[in-house]
């Protein structure tokens, strides 16, 4: 398998385009003014519309931890920071099996012992149209699968969460068929950006964020991003995910970030980045087309949504 | 005198009860936790949900009353009605001037392109004549017209129902509680008015002795 070196720093937001702190509260600032403008923007909306904004920043911790679409908790925001208490991350056990030369039940520590370790910050772009900026810590998923040595035959990898209803309270009722799946084709789990998190601005991923151990793919809508994994399956078929057997009209295998492609009940052109008053425009593969778009060419995106 | 300031004081409560959700929602932003961490969907979500339940309350004013023969209720109808009306406006507001921040041509196009921004949309527009006609000078004007009209309220509250089931996107129960509520109120109804069907002169006896409470429907 021929793979790409990773350049240092490749896939991470380039420093350039974080804010510097005190342009960060020069812009609350225009925020709170362009708040008490509204009236005037219904007049001349094209004056402020000029001015958009869209650096990235950091969201705060406390946002990143208290804003959460972790449904075995419960379905509001804010339900899995309140429900996630009886939550134990630890000890914690990986099962990798299905077609691949290196199958096995391993303890967290040891499945994670030896990768290196990367912190790189994303863009997260929710499919209800709003976003984050999470500096996220843990390892690429390419160097768990090097390890679990993929069969020829293996062409995708599916993502389970745990099923524990005693402790997810979500998980008693039949809101999504329990346990959550995820899935990825190869080439998008070997990608450079693809990562299996444990934390968060440089902190052990707390119950609500998926701890102990979670999928992070940039260019896709969030869902994708599997948490408290316990099986990492390889298989020829391209697996069926939650959401997609929830709504397979609404929610497809690849959910790539595409303001091109609406949600059949809301538009995905534009979103709201938490902590900002005003919507600013979706970018194609949430903006890491770069790294991603290739491998995506010649497909029909408005049907492998 | 004593009935006159029953009601008087019934409906001094229900001004207050009324005006509740916008205190608590001002005490939330400007004291509380700010609205969270997304106040601009949580802002929206309130004020949709606060007027689907007043409307739905709405609803509810006429069985109630003629179940449990508290006529009183019927003089709170119209007030009950109006506090739907105007939390429905301010979810309206809060979408074009906050949510989407005036971007006429976005609001434009999901009007006309979002299955269940169109369906809550047409719940607001169906209300505003609803609202409008609701004193006392319209309803002599449009005599019995007028209770034709008001009917609106019954579509509005569904589509408005359907809007929120159609926004939801796993978890519905909330939606399923509020289509149960306007489904056992719509029974109500029909069961009366196949009931005054089967019985015309009966039917003919009460709506004289009602004659006094316009659009008790």
């Amino acid at each position: 398998m021929l793979i790409r070196k990773r350049r240092p720093g490749e896939g991470d937001i380039p420093s350039s385009e974080i804010t510097p702190y005190e342009l960060y509260l020069d812009r609350r600032r225009f925020l709170a003014q362009s708040a008490t403008l509204a009236g005037v923007a219904v007049l001349a909306p094209s004056v402020l519309g000029a001015t958009e904004a869209q650096e990235d920043e950091r969201t705060p911790y406390e946002d990143i931890t208290h804003y959460n679409n972790y449904y075995e908790f419960g379905t509001g925001k804010e339900d899995p920071a309140k429900y996630s208490g009886d939550f134990v991350p630890r000890p914690w056990a990986v099962t990798v099996e299905g077609e691949c030369s290196n199958p096995g039940t391993f303890a967290l520590d040891d499945f994670l012992k030896g990768h290196e370790i990367v912190e790189p910050v994303y863009r997260m772009r929710c499919v209800e149209a709003w976003s984050m900026v999470i500096p996220w810590r843990g390892v690429r998923l390419r160097d768990v699968i090097m390890r679990a040595q993929p069969t020829g035959k293996a062409e995708f990898v599916e993502m389970t969460t745990v099923l524990r209803p005693a402790q997810m309270p979500g998980q008693r009722r039949r809101i999504l068929p329990w346990p959550y799946v995820e899935g990825l084709r190869l080439d998008e789990a070997m990608n450079e950006l693809t990562v299996l998190a444990t934390g968060i601005y440089g902190k052990d991923l707390l119950n609500q964020n998926g701890a102990p151990l979670r999928l992070v793919t940039p260019w896709k809508y969030g869902f994708k991003g599997v948490k408290s994994i316990v099986k990492m399956r390889f298989t020829s078929d391209m697996p069926e995910n939650t959401w997609q057997m929830m709504a397979s009209n609404e929610y497809g295998f690849y959910a790539n970030v595409n303001p091109e492609v609406d949600h059949p009940r809301w538009s995905q052109a534009r979103e709201r980045r938490i902590g900002e008053f005003r919507r600013r425009p979706t970018m194609m593969f949430n903006g890491y087309g770069e790294q991603v778009a290739h491998m995506y060419r010649g497909m029909d995106l408005t049907k492998w949504y | 005198m004593v009935l006159k300031r029953r009601i008087r004081l019934f409906k001094a409560g229900l001004w207050i009860l009324g005006f509740t959700p916008l205190a608590w929602v001002f005490h939330r932003f400007f004291i509380g936790d700010g609205l969270g961490v997304n106040p601009v969907a949580e802002a929206q979500l309130w004020g949709g949900l606060t007027s689907l339940t007043f409307l739905l309350a709405a609803l509810s004013i006429t069985p109630l009353r003629r179940l449990t023969g508290w006529n009183d209720l019927q003089k709170v109808r119209r007030l009950v009605g109006l506090f739907a009306f105007f939390y429905v406006t301010l979810h309206f507001t809060i979408w074009i001037g906050v949510d989407q921040f005036f971007a006429w041509s976005y609001i434009l196009e999901d009007i006309a392109e979002r299955p269940y921004i169109m369906v809550g949309f047409a719940a607001f527009v169906l209300l505003i004549p609803v609202a409008m006609t609701s004193t006392k000078g319209w309803i002599r004007r449009l005599g019995k017209r007028w209770v034709t009209l008001h009917r609106l309220v019954y579509v509005s509250s569904l589509l408005g129902i359907i809007h929120f089931f159609w926004i939801t996107k796993a978890d519905d129960r909330w939606p399923i509680v509020a289509l149960m509520v306007w489904v056992v109120l719509m029974s109500v109804r029909s069961a009366w008015w196949l009931k005054s069907r089967s019985q015309p002169a009966r039917a003919q006896g009460m709506k004289k002795g009602l004659s006094g409470t316009p659009g008790r429907a």
